[in-house]
């Protein structure tokens, strides 16, 4: 699984990224999860706000950080 | 089903009926606190200070509570793709008008400002409706109108809403007639982002409740420590600068004191909810009521983080137009009010 969190770096962004990696731990599934700060590379993805996350390039959530539960129903699909 | 219902607005009219007996009760609580428990004599400026800060900090906390939770839900009802669905292609002022009004209402938070403002462009939002929302979205917020609310009332808190509205509006019209659209970063133009199309969640009343809380519990445990700084700051010069002091520095008399205001009020942004604690002070000795909304527009409104961000999307011609102009409406605010009170 590919997971991608995408924020420039303010502490919601950082905090939706610490969720996810406890997420992917406690599942224990074989995900990749990398943080974009890069301002054209968020852009491209056609988000609104931030923090976002992709996974397997489909945005799931935008502009807000994601509680862990939901995060969980994502990667079981 | 029903009775989880009959529960939760049950429990929503007691925790109503019970902030208002407490807040309505205040001055009792920290009157006691100050004369009886830390027995300070009556009438001494320590005695003043730490009733003042026993009396503050709690309706400060509770109003914002109150704020924060109201404003919550209604933004739950707002999103930023629903909001440049509505802007989209609309004509200008009309456009503008509209912008400023749903940067009060739609979540936004300054580090999501250049995707914003590629998206928002680049499907057919014009230039300057862009900025209206830009400029409003951060100058009125919760934080800033419960805090005014709690410590200067309704009228000022209103008057910062309808001069925040005013210069967003009318700051944005102006940057759109300037047509400056070249002056956007050229990888911006011509930008194709990835449809995202992200399922629109359906939320329940409960859900919006629940939204609320969480904004509550964000943002009060982000800003309470300045908060606190900024009351005990308050309640020094509350009880021990004397009155008339400001009157002299920042009164209306001298023409210099709202440029100055506005100028030092720029670099400081990290401190938005501390420091109306402290005008409140200031306001109360003397100090004149526009200089006073001319710096914390320009603390909340104009903030060097955000301008550095947006360097990414706006080339310099085209921020230093925006940072001019928006100055430039505070400073009006500013002088206006210093005229007419």
């Amino acid at each position: 699984m590919d997971i991608k969190v995408l924020g420039p770096g303010c502490s919601k962004c950082q905090n939706a990224e610490k969720i996810v990696k406890e997420a992917v731990a406690e599942m224990k599934i074989d995900a990749n999860v990398e943080k974009i700060t890069d301002m054209m590379k968020i852009a491209g993805y056609g988000v609104l706000g931030t923090p976002a996350i992709v996974i397997d390039g489909e945005v799931k959530c935008v502009g807000k950080v994601p509680k862990k539960e939901e995060i969980k129903k994502w990667l079981s699909k | 089903m029903n009775t989880k219902k009959t529960f939760y607005i049950g429990a929503s009219a007691a925790s109503i009926l019970l902030w208002w007996f407490i807040y309505t009760n205040l001055l009792v609580v920290s009157k006691f606190i100050t004369y009886s428990l830390f027995k300070i004599k009556k009438g001494t400026h320590l005695g003043s200070a730490v009733e003042f800060f026993f009396y503050d900090i709690p309706k400060v906390f509770m109003l914002l509570v109150l704020v924060v939770f109201a404003v919550g839900i209604i933004r739950s009802f707002f999103t930023p793709e629903r909001t440049r669905n509505l802007l989209a292609g609309k004509n200008e002022f009309l456009g503008n008008i509209l912008a400023a009004l749903l940067g009060i209402v739609t979540p936004f938070c300054s580090c999501s400002a250049v995707p914003l403002f590629i998206g928002f462009v680049t499907t057919g939002v014009p230039l300057g409706v862009t900025f209206s929302f830009l400029i409003s979205a951060p100058m009125i917020n919760e934080i800033a109108l419960g805090l005014l609310y709690g410590l200067m009332g309704w009228k000022i808190a209103a008057l910062y809403l309808g001069t925040g509205l005013s210069v967003a509006i009318i700051s944005g019209w102006v940057i759109g007639q300037l047509h400056m659209e070249n002056h956007i970063q050229d990888w911006v133009k011509g930008f194709r982002a990835n449809e995202s199309s992200v399922q629109e969640e359906k939320l329940t009343w409960f859900d919006r409740i629940i939204y609320g809380r969480d904004a509550v519990k964000e943002i009060v445990g982000r800003v309470w420590i300045y908060i606190i700084l900024g009351i005990a700051v308050g309640a020094g010069i509350h009880g021990f600068v004397p009155e008339d002091f400001m009157a002299s520095i920042m009164g209306k008399g001298s023409w210099w004191t709202v440029p100055l205001a506005v100028l030092i009020g720029i670099p400081m942004y990290s401190n938005a909810a501390g420091i109306i604690p402290v005008v409140e002070a200031l306001l109360g000795k003397g100090a004149a009521l526009g200089t006073v909304l001319a710096f914390m527009m320009s603390v909340i409104a104009l903030s060097l983080p955000e301008i550095i961000i947006l360097r990414n999307v706006l080339k310099n011609r085209l921020i230093l137009a925006f940072i001019g102009i928006v100055a430039i409406g505070i400073l009006l605010v500013g002088y206006l009010f210093n005229m007419i009170i």
